[in-house]
């Protein structure tokens, strides 16, 4: 196995023991980039030099004996749509392609008072729309596993630049299953946190009351120490929740006994591949095995949480867009006659058709005649979603579906029909709109490619889906590495 | 309800965006069928069901009103497509 192959907590454990240093740690992540970076295109920016001088403080700091975190020295990447401070964060739009933040976002923040080592910024969906990671302005990333085929999306730069080995760890965004899809298709894990768990200031804003930032990883253990790294209150994002820090790694429990899982059928019916089917239901018999029980349930609401995600989304995305007028920052055509003519033309050239459409479609929702039938209609079904699962937990600790509908789909496959591409979130979009945590692990494979197990939790109770994560992951052999 | 082109046409305006000919009708074909998905939601009863615009029950949320540093002037304008006087630079907008 290589260095690049290893965890956080192994890489950790070896700096720990002084085995390794975080200048190396940093060269040989690198060398991996150099290797594959060309097929894989995770990337859109990186920072050797500064890297490789963070790691020299670092190196200094464990030589010294300082008390220092778990990812400490550990080279780690971030989604383009977060803020780094004098470095470009595009959010892989033309829109934004020169935008230099001013401020760090939060996040950011926090995984640098950890002594994580930021190494760059990964490729997304144009502004976390998509699904596929196809929606860049700049690159298409390709799935490790298979290079003909999609990462998922629309983290799906972090998600393949964790499963190539490029970095040990990333951030990503999920509005409605940006990290859990990506994860699932890349057989890594992914969780997408309470809604209010993680701050999301500095998060260029796509859906605003479904966004949250949450790891990829390789394991539950790394995913349980990246969440410990960038969970809390943040004053300045008043949606985050003041809450008691909870510290996740004591959630990595191998035991499952008397826990009790709801299988809701509505995410094994239309769409869900029979074999998909058939592996999950293999991995709740593991369970079961392992001390667990299911019980098959209905959360009725289901079939309407697609639909009310594609009015919810778009509607939020055309009012949070709208700050992009080629003014005050972003892209701004060359030549235009007057201030409205300045608007339309510089987004007609910054936004990607995906963005469009998606303002197009929420702008329309939004318009006077249309809002009660559309928008206020959604916000009301929204209600019946989030009571489908308060109701589900009364009874069940946790409640297990499919990450995704199916194995990755190859490039270009979707890219002409936009409902085909939704219908491959159609296991996760639910969880945002009920603002509940979830967490995708891998579960399997279907003709080689990766398959992903969601586990969903009460608000603020992802303790608990870690430890059935961690339950799973120890006692079965899914979790293995791309070979690329 | 189907969108037509002139739909199509208005919210655009409405959205600052334009397209061409041929890109309305694409777009009219593409709209539609995301528009006729979205439209399920009128089999559901919502009748008496209230609005959840947040999944958390947030309310208002306070702090001290206290003076604390803000970001310069300089840092800001530093993203603006055009800028002068430490102002951001526009076309004129008054007829």
């Amino acid at each position: 196995m290589e260095i690049y192959d290893l965890t956080i907590h192994e890489v950790r454990d070896l700096l720990k023991k002084k085995k390794i240093t975080s200048v190396a740690l940093v060269e040989k992540v690198f060398e991996r980039i150099e290797a594959v970076e060309e097929d894989v295109a995770s990337f859109l920016a990186l920072y050797k030099e500064e890297a490789l001088e963070k790691a020299e403080v670092m190196d200094a700091k464990y030589a010294a004996g300082e008390p220092l975190g778990d990812l400490a020295g550990i080279p780690i990447a971030v989604k383009d749509n977060m803020c780094t401070i004098d470095k470009n964060t595009t959010c892989a739009s033309k829109m934004l392609e020169n935008f230099v933040p001013p401020y760090d976002a939060t996040v950011i923040k926090k995984l640098e008072d950890e002594g994580a080592i930021i190494i760059g910024k990964t490729n997304m969906d144009e502004f976390a729309m998509g699904s596929s990671t196809e929606n860049s302005a700049f690159q298409v990333s390709r799935n490790p596993w298979n290079l003909d085929y999609v990462p998922g999306g629309s983290s799906g730069g972090s998600a393949a630049a964790v499963t190539a080995g490029e970095v040990f760890g990333a951030l990503g965004s999920d509005t409605g299953g940006s990290i859990r899809q990506p994860a699932a298709l890349c057989g890594i894990v992914g969780i997408k946190p309470t809604y209010g768990l993680v701050s999301r200031y500095g998060l260029v804003a796509f859906a605003s009351s479904l966004d949250q930032i949450g790891p990829l990883s390789k394991d539950v253990e790394d995913a349980a120490i990246m969440l410990n790294a960038i969970a809390g209150h943040d004053e300045r994002d008043s949606t985050s929740v003041p809450k008691k820090k909870i510290n996740y790694k004591k959630a990595l429990v191998n035991d499952v006994k008397g826990m009790k899982i709801g299988v809701p059928k509505e995410y094994f019916g239309e769409g869900v591949t029979p074999k998909v089917k058939e592996l999950i239901y293999k991995a709740l018999d593991r369970l079961v095995e392992l001390g667990a029980e299911y019980e098959e349930i209905s959360l009725p609401y289901t079939e309407y949480s697609l639909p009310t995600y594609y009015i919810i989304a778009p509607a939020e995305c055309s009012s949070n867009l709208a700050r992009f007028d080629g003014i005050r920052y972003g892209h701004r055509a060359e030549t235009f006659e007057g201030i409205d003519d300045l608007y339309t033309k510089s987004r007609n050239q910054g936004f990607g058709e995906e963005v469009k459409r998606r303002i197009m479609i929420g702008t329309h929702s939004l318009a006077s005649g249309y809002y009660d039938a559309y928008y206020n209609r959604a916000m009301k079904v929204r209600t019946l979603i989030r009571d489908d699962f308060d109701k589900a937990f009364e009874k069940f600790d946790c409640i297990i579906t499919p990450t995704a509908p199916d194995k990755a789909f190859k490039i270009g496959e979707k890219t002409d029909d936009p409902l085909a591409m939704y219908m491959s979130d159609i296991c996760t979009v639910p969880i945002n709109i009920a603002g509940v945590p979830a967490i995708s692990i891998p579960a399997g494979f279907v003709d080689g490619m990766p398959i992903g197990m969601q586990i969903i939790g009460q608000h603020f109770d992802e303790e608990t889906i870690i430890k059935v994560a961690y339950t799973f992951e120890q006692n079965t052999d899914f979790n293995k590495r791309a070979t690329l | 309800m189907a969108l037509s082109v002139k739909d199509v046409e208005h919210v655009s305006k409405l959205s600052r965006l334009s397209f061409g000919e041929d890109e309305k009708k694409e777009f009219v074909e593409k709209l539609n069928s995301v528009v006729d998905y979205i439209e399920k939601l009128e089999e559901v009863d919502v009748e008496g069901v209230k609005p959840t615009y947040h999944a958390l029950d947030i309310k208002n949320v306070f702090r001290e009103d206290e003076v604390k540093p803000s970001f310069k002037r300089k840092d800001i304008l530093n993203n603006a497509p055009d800028s002068e006087g430490g102002c951001f630079r526009v076309p004129k907008v008054v007829k």
